[in-house]
């Protein structure tokens, strides 16, 4: 090896990876350390390699990920709060053959979007729902979100989620499992390469089951950190992210192929 | 001739969406309209003409399906009434600042709030002032038959994708429910997949094989471009209203005494102007036909002539009026007579006020 020069080295031949040319050259506006851009990165790539490119159609939320359009290059929505499974279902209604997908944070999804992604899942649309849990608002500044565990930190929880108070932290995920017309329902992470790896292994099987007709909708919760909004550097929020959010939000799949997963 | 046929004015603007060639019907049951979902539900368009109907959760989803399905290019609508419009509000600002065209059919019932289920037209402010947040318009046209809640609907498509903005077709429980005759126009044929993508390259239905991707947006971060857009979308609006009025007058040519009154209210003031010329009251109607753009022309045009006085006739508190008096700016007199809450004045009721109000005043 130790005679490889860089012009070796960028030799097409010992090309090992790659960006996706799904993902467009624009810099992240995302925090160093945040794992949206891992997420978009997988999905890109998953539908890059199913050679989906130019039959697929994205709607993104609002949040964080409020700019997800300027980052995925593919055909993309801006929806309103909340709103993205409606956008989502009459996309997928008038173009049944295309791939349609949402990209959605905690507070769109489970707080201000609960009635459209439950009524969707219910309905059992034919889309793929990518679900980001990070446990807070990060855009608006790091506020209360429905997925805030008891006693965290917020700018609207400032002592702490108190639950009598506040209300429980909501697993709408094991929620939507329940529906009869959800077809994959799994909690992933993609804070390590072992993580992203079974994330993206995830992510293929729900844009393979829209592609194969599966009847239902494929749902993925993936949990990730904010390390702004948690003020903790990246590296101490993913050890907090282990230690406080994966015993509450379990990683693992909990519906397979229409059938809930049996707990041990 | 068209096929003649006797049916409810929600009938008609359901089967004119059949007719027109739409793609896709989004919405939520709501009185006094919620023939329109019913009778596509039993009318099966998947089977005529591959139309998708979907009764949706609410009419906050329903609209942000017109969002999704009209921001792919197909054809789209939907319908409620006056609380579910409220509801759709946030949508439909969404909407005219991401410019996608669609359809959306107000059949106006009595407010505020809850209200009543009977017929009104005090949603007029909402319908062509805004409504949602932001610097926007709707065009609006106001039914005044079953026959015209037929014929809207495919001039309402026309508009929306000729201008890529919503279109609001606004009548009341009176228009919705009644039974007249209307002549239906012969089916237009959907567009195809390929039609869509050949015709609206800007709608986001899969980016084209060695082109940049489509995106339908109305954020910009920036506050410069954000100011560009709102430019280029009032420009498009100064265009409408140079273009699309549309108005109808009856009687107007030697009326010392103008009533001004569109949708039910215009139907009632027909007999109150055979009422007042029996009396040997010289009155004439001017019908607004779109809401908005508002006939100012026209009225304009009897200012001129000297008219004695303006009466707007409307199931509102005033709305309506106010619209009149801006293009009048004190020259003449203008007035307002309306029943509310579901009550509907009487052809006499109108006479009377138009002679206290105006020829007594």
């Amino acid at each position: 090896m130790s005679g490889l020069t860089v012009q070796d080295i960028v030799k097409p031949e010992n090309l090992v990876y790659k960006k996706t040319d799904l993902m467009t050259d624009k810099t992240l506006s995302y925090c160093p350390g945040c794992g949206h851009g891992t997420a978009h990165r997988l999905i890109m790539e998953v539908i890059e390699e199913l050679g989906k490119e130019h039959e697929t159609i994205g709607v993104a939320p609002v949040g964080c990920s409020v700019l997800a359009y300027e980052f995925m290059n593919v055909d993309m929505q801006e929806a309103a709060h909340g709103r993205a499974p409606a956008v989502a279902t009459a996309i997928k209604r008038v173009w049944p053959g295309r791939v349609v997908f949402t990209y959605q944070g905690d507070g769109d999804l489970a707080a201000i979007g609960t009635a459209e992604t439950i009524h969707a899942c219910n309905r059992g649309e034919k889309i793929v729902i990518v679900f980001i849990n990070n446990g807070i608002y990060g855009m608006t500044g790091g506020q209360m979100a429905p997925t805030t565990l008891p006693g965290m930190k917020t700018s609207t929880s400032p002592y702490g989620r108190e639950v009598i108070a506040m209300g429980n932290p909501l697993k709408i995920t094991e929620l939507v499992a329940q529906l009869p017309g959800t077809y994959f329902v799994t909690r992933q992470a993609v804070h390590t390469a072992s993580a992203v790896r079974k994330a993206k292994k995830a992510l293929m099987k729900a844009f393979q089951n829209q592609i194969d007709e599966k009847p239902g909708l494929s749902f993925i919760e993936i949990v990730s950190n904010c390390n702004s909004g948690w003020k903790m550097t990246p590296v101490d929020a993913n050890i907090w992210m282990e230690e406080n959010m994966f015993p509450f939000y379990q990683l693992g799949d909990i519906k397979k192929d229409g059938q809930l997963i049996e707990k041990k | 001739m068209g096929e003649l046929k006797l049916m409810k004015g929600n009938e008609a603007l359901a089967e004119a969406a059949i007719r027109a060639g739409a793609d896709a019907y989004f919405g939520y049951p709501i009185t006094p309209q919620s023939e329109v979902i019913e009778y596509l539900m039993a009318e099966k368009p998947e089977d005529r003409t591959g139309m998708v109907v979907l009764q949706a959760e609410s009419e906050v989803a329903s609209i942000n399906m017109l969002y999704g399905a009209g921001g792919t290019g197909k054809k789209v609508m939907t319908s409620s009434s006056s609380p579910g419009i409220s509801l759709m509000q946030e949508g439909l600002s969404y909407i005219a600042g991401a410019e996608i065209p669609c359809v959306v059919a107000n059949v106006v019932r009595g407010g505020p709030g809850l209200g009543d289920i009977q017929p009104a037209q005090s949603d007029y402010f909402q319908a062509v002032k805004g409504g949602g947040h932001g610097d926007y318009r709707l065009i609006v046209l106001a039914p005044s038959s079953v026959q015209e809640m037929s014929d809207f609907v495919p001039l309402s498509f026309d508009l929306a994708f000729k201008y890529r903005t919503p279109v609001m077709i606004i009548s009341d429980g009176l228009i919705g429910q009644m039974m007249e005759k209307v002549e239906l126009f012969e089916q237009r044929d959907r567009l195809t997949d390929e039609e869509v993508i050949e015709k609206y390259p800007w709608a986001t239905n899969g980016k084209p094989v060695g082109k940049e991707r489509r995106i339908l947006t109305s954020l910009d971060l920036d506050p410069h471009k954000l100011e560009k857009h709102n430019h280029h979308l009032q420009a498009k609006y100064r265009e409408i209203e140079e273009k699309e009025v549309l108005s109808e007058t009856l009687h107007c040519d030697d009326a010392e005494y103008i009533m001004v009154a569109y949708g039910s209210s215009a139907r009632i003031a027909q007999k109150t102007i055979q009422l007042a010329r029996e009396e040997g009251i010289k009155v004439g109607l001017i019908r607004p036909i779109t809401l908005w753009p508002y006939p100012k022309k026209e009225i304009e045009k009897y200012v001129q002539k000297g008219i004695k006085g303006f009466l707007s006739v409307e199931m509102s508190m005033g709305q309506m009026v106010e619209d009149i008096r801006l293009v009048v700016e004190g020259r003449t007199k203008v007035e307002h007579f309306g029943r509310v809450g579901g009550v509907i004045h009487s052809p006499e009721e109108v006479l009377e006020a138009l002679k206290q109000k105006l020829i007594g005043g």
